[in-house]
């Protein structure tokens, strides 16, 4: 068991990312009743400190400073090595965000130390701790472990189960002394793509459209079900090229791999590119005219008509549902 | 402008991937550059076009990726060199691979260096940040554009759909992401001169490195294939019916809502 765990935690948008506490969640498990400490960057990020402590951290610094507002390298870096030499602990958890990549091999190599990255899953198996990671696009896994330096891995968000809200837990929060220099990075602006509303990276429910959603006006039965469910809205290669969506909702190998517990598949006939991005989903559902769509061969439930006559029917459905529930 | 590319040679991805005792099995597969790394050879090809200067691609591998480095000669690369890993018995991990590129990176003088976010087979991208480290300077990775203007460079990135707009000076190392150009394809005159254009092989003792400070430090224990999924349900019927059968496969087979 680990002394000491350091995680870090993630604010986007001005909202804790739940990847902070699946992060959480992890340091537990390799902590045990040793002490989980999150590390939270940010500019005025104070009144996240609570909910960190509420799902199972210990203990919470706070780096705020107006130049970790917007992510860049040397800022988060210096941060985190700072607060690597002041807490010194056994292992450190950082989510596969796209902060998380950028910065995370940059620590692994300043401290000549092995590193996991992307993991999904983890074992404690006496002093060892294994992650297991998805390859080759998730047509295959590895097991893997860090043998030399930190324990360090970073964790794909949406995989890992956070604890459970525990209102009546409590801890330390404190303040690191931030000291930031020589940044090489000016981030002049941050253009919003993103649909706001559910992260499609941490959604629980995605509701993908391809070729066969025809139009941008195609996709409005999609959010409309989406919304229904609180999932977030995703999209093809064909899609996105075909100028239906903006690139920021395409999921695939060249765009975004989803692991949600349910994943609608709308008109999407089924490319390995796209296949690569959504094969991990755990319930999968393919709407699509073609009975022959390679879709089908990964979709536990598939309805073979016309997407615009089910598509509707479905949030009907759904609405029903959720009134009962 | 001296221009550099990490590049690496990658099983193709429309392959099925086959497992024997924690082995993939590559015999037979179909290798190809990197999809991401093409990103960063056509962006390297662009600023030589629009600032002059060389572009040298760099690959750690063994000799059967020379035939992806020519692959990038013909796109438009001027030289090629393969850090050999013919010396090394144990594992290779991204420790090792940043490890070789960051000694020969020593004596070079570089504006840029390019790679591709990530590599598809592995998936970690750990590679290009971890030699930024090694070198000390800047990096900017899931680049969609980049505009250099004499030692500044204005870029926009990929976060992950939203768009981040930078300026960083040179030299910077940066990785590529999809959005960024479309890779041209090899001409026949470009495979021709490809041919004749220099190939370098360079193995540990040409990098003054010791196999025993190469070790890797991570150890993979197993690969696997994720359990087959039970064949899938056909629906039947007419959209409602289907539809109604749906809901209550959601609600009481898969129990997702």
């Amino acid at each position: 068991m680990a002394e000491k765990v350091l995680v870090l935690a993630e604010v986007r948008d001005g909202e804790l990312r739940n990847v902070s506490f699946e992060t959480i969640a992890a340091g537990r498990k390799i902590a045990g009743d040793n002490e989980v400490v999150a590390l939270l960057c940010g500019d005025q990020v104070s009144d996240f400190s609570e909910r960190l402590i509420h799902h199972g951290a210990d203990r919470v610094l706070l780096a705020e400073h107006s130049d970790l507002k917007n992510y860049t390298t040397d800022a988060y870096k210096q941060v985190i090595l700072q607060v690597l030499d002041e807490e010194s602990p056994d292992a450190l958890l950082i989510p596969h965000t796209s902060p998380g990549k950028d910065v995370a091999p940059r620590i692994a190599a300043k401290l000549n130390s092995g590193m996991v990255s992307d993991a999904v899953d983890l074992e404690v198996a006496g002093d060892e701790v294994i992650f297991t990671r998805p390859i080759y696009s998730g047509k295959a896994f590895e097991k893997q472990s860090v043998t030399s330096g930190l324990l360090f891995a970073t964790l794909r968000p949406n995989n890992i189960q956070p604890l459970e809200e525990d209102p009546s837990r409590s801890g330390e929060t404190s303040q690191v002394s931030v000291e930031l220099k020589d940044l090489r990075t000016v981030v002049k602006e941050v253009v919003k793509k993103t649909s706001g509303g559910v992260d499609l990276a941490e959604a629980n429910v995605i509701i993908a459209g391809g070729r066969g959603v025809k139009s941008e006006e195609g996709f409005k039965p999609l959010y409309e079900l989406a919304d229904v469910l609180g999932g977030a809205v995703g999209a093809s290669r064909g899609a996105c090229d075909a100028e239906y969506c903006d690139y920021s909702l395409q999921i695939g190998q060249t765009g975004k791999v989803v692991t949600p517990d349910l994943y609608i598949a709308v008109g999407i006939s089924g490319a390995i590119q796209h296949l690569a991005g959504m094969s991990n989903s755990k319930v999968i559902v393919a709407i699509n005219k073609d009975a022959e769509a390679p879709i089908f061969d990964v979709a536990d439930y598939s309805l073979t008509g016309d997407l615009f006559d089910i598509v509707p029917l479905l949030t009907e459905e759904f609405k029903k549902e959720m009134a009962g529930a | 402008m001296n221009i550099y590319v990490v590049m690496k040679r990658t099983f193709d991805t429309e392959e099925k991937v086959e497992i024997n005792d924690g082995i993939i099995d590559e015999e037979g597969a179909e290798f190809v550059i990197n999809p991401y790394d093409e990103y960063a050879i056509e962006e390297a090809i662009v600023l030589k076009e629009a600032h002059g200067g060389e572009i040298t691609v760099v690959t750690v591998g063994n000799e059967d990726a020379e035939k992806e480095l020519r692959t990038a000669l013909a796109m438009g690369a001027d030289q090629a060199v393969l850090l050999d890993t013919e010396d090394l018995d144990g594992e290779i991990d991204h420790y090792t691979i940043s490890e070789m590129l960051s000694a020969f990176f020593q004596d070079k003088e570089y504006d840029i260096i390019l790679g591709g976010n990530v590599a598809v087979d592995d998936g970690a991208g750990q590679v290009a940040p971890r030699l930024a480290e090694k070198l000390e300077i800047n990096q900017l990775t899931t680049i969609t554009k980049l505009d250099i203007d004499g030692e500044s460079a204005y870029i926009e990135r990929d976060v992950e759909g939203d768009v981040e707009i930078v300026e960083a000076n040179l030299p910077l190392l940066v990785t590529c992401q999809q959005g960024l150009n479309e890779p041209r394809y090899p001409s026949l005159p470009g495979i021709m001169k490809a041919k004749k254009k220099p190939l370098e092989t360079l193995d540990l003792d040409d990098l003054d490195l010791d196999e025993d400070d190469l070790e890797a430090k991570t150890r993979t224990v197993d690969r696997f294939l994720p359990p087959e999924k039970d064949a899938g349900k056909r629906l039947e019927g007419e959209p409602h019916e289907q539809v109604q059968e749906l809901m209550s496969l959601l609600k009481n087979e898969a129990k997702v809502i």
